[in-house]
């Protein structure tokens, strides 16, 4: 049995526990909510993108040679995985289930003896692979240093891996993340961008005038296209790190109270007993004499 | 007509508009209502939205337009309202620019050049 004072320590650190996950928990939900804001501004502008390359696609069927980020480049040997994921911890298994999904990904690419790259965005993805995957590693994205996601950082990232592909470092690139369906529900991800998959045709056939021609837009308009899933990506993400983090945060709270009301429970019983126990003694005393 | 102007991060207008005037890749030209469906880059200038007398103007840096018969939209690379932009923002604009014309070959260094070209004709009407 501990004694009263031990019980009294260890109520009040996990007293202190509770306010700091608290307040993680507000401060996850202030940012969680900006990160839904920049999430949903952002959604006009991909929705009218994956409109016009549908459209553009379809219509450029069997003209001339397509661009390489939509053709492929006639093979499938050498995957890239981008694995995004986050650059803090506490945010329950976030971090985890995005890496288990590139994890099996990246397991199967190789029993089937493909080539694989990792491209990691965020420390914590980088981590949890480190130790199996150390050697597959090409490069890193440190999101430390920005605090919202702008578009310029999906670019930089974009160009990047356009660039690898120009030069033929790899074939196919996956990227990983985890959707934001709610609070609750985070949907991890895996979003093939190279090459680029083109919808079906839903029928509503545009006969459009092009200018300059199909094969010259769809040189400009794919990289946008490419990088714009980076940045929906990042920004899922980041709503979704929130949100995780948000709920674990609410979990901790409502044990850490639990633990308090039981070890409250415990101190007042010893409490008690402490009493008892002394007037049994004064008690038998005094019948002594 | 209904005119949509959205940037990756945002949508910066979405209304009806009588005419809107746009910085087409191969020369500036004019959409309203019946326009022939039409797509097309934009090089770095200004979009006007015509509403009855009133114009307003949005400088765009880069992008797309798809024009239908009864919509305009716009995908801009990057887009500055008129009260936003000043000779600071395009400085920046030009350098970034420049930064990526040095870095490429051939045909898209050409292009790159081009738009280089078309930021700078602009800053010089704006600080005119």
């Amino acid at each position: 049995m501990p004694s009263l004072k031990d019980l009294k320590i260890r109520i009040e650190s996990v007293k202190s526990t509770r306010k700091i996950t608290k307040a993680m928990q507000m401060v996850a939900a202030a940012k969680l909510r900006r990160a839904q804001e920049a999430a949903e501004r952002a959604r006009p502008y991909s929705e009218k993108m994956d409109k016009v390359v549908t459209n553009l696609a379809s219509s450029f069927q069997g003209e001339g040679s397509a661009p390489k980020v939509m053709s492929g480049s006639g093979s499938d040997q050498v995957h890239l995985l981008i694995v995004a994921t986050a650059e803090r911890g506490l945010c329950g298994g976030f971090n985890s289930s995005i890496v288990r999904l590139a994890r099996q990904h990246a397991r199967n690419l190789i029993g089937q003896n493909k080539q694989v790259k990792i491209l990691t965005i965020g420390k914590k993805g980088r981590e949890q692979l480190k130790r199996e995957f150390e050697s597959y590693f090409i490069d890193h994205v440190d999101l430390t240093q920005y605090k919202i996601i702008r578009f310029s950082i999906a670019q930089e990232i974009g160009e990047k891996v356009l660039d690898l592909f120009e030069h033929n470092e790899f074939d196919v690139a996956t990227v990983f993340f985890s959707r934001f369906q709610s609070v609750i529900t985070q949907d991890p991800t895996a979003q093939q961008i190279i090459p680029v998959e083109v919808k079906e045709d839903n029928g509503e056939k545009g006969f459009y005038d092009f200018e300059p021609d199909e094969t010259e837009l769809l040189v400009d308009l794919l990289p946008q296209a490419i990088i714009n899933h980076i940045f929906t990506a990042l920004l899922e993400n980041a709503a979704s790190e929130q949100g995780a983090r948000m709920s674990a945060m609410d979990n901790a709270t409502r044990n850490a109270g639990e633990m308090i009301d039981k070890l409250t429970i415990v101190y007042n019983r010893s409490r008690q007993a402490a009493i008892t126990k002394e007037l049994i003694e004064i008690i038998s005393g005094a019948e002594a004499l | 007509m209904h005119f949509d102007l959205v940037s990756p991060e945002k949508s910066v207008a979405s209304i009806e508009v009588d005419a809107v005037d746009l910085p087409g890749v191969e020369g500036d030209m004019t959409a309203m209502d019946g326009h022939l469906p039409m797509l097309t880059s934009l090089r770095p200038g200004f979009v006007k939205a015509r509403v009855g007398g009133d114009e307003t103007r949005y400088v765009v840096a880069g992008g797309f337009v798809e024009i239908t018969a009864d919509s305009v939209t716009v995908l801009a690379d990057e887009v500055f309202p008129e009260e936003e932009f000043t000779t600071p923002v395009l400085d920046d604009l030009v350098s970034r620019l420049e930064e990526t014309a040095s870095t490429k070959e051939m045909q898209e260094k050409d292009k790159a050049e081009k738009r280089l070209g078309d930021a700078i004709s602009l800053r010089s009407q704006i600080s005119h």
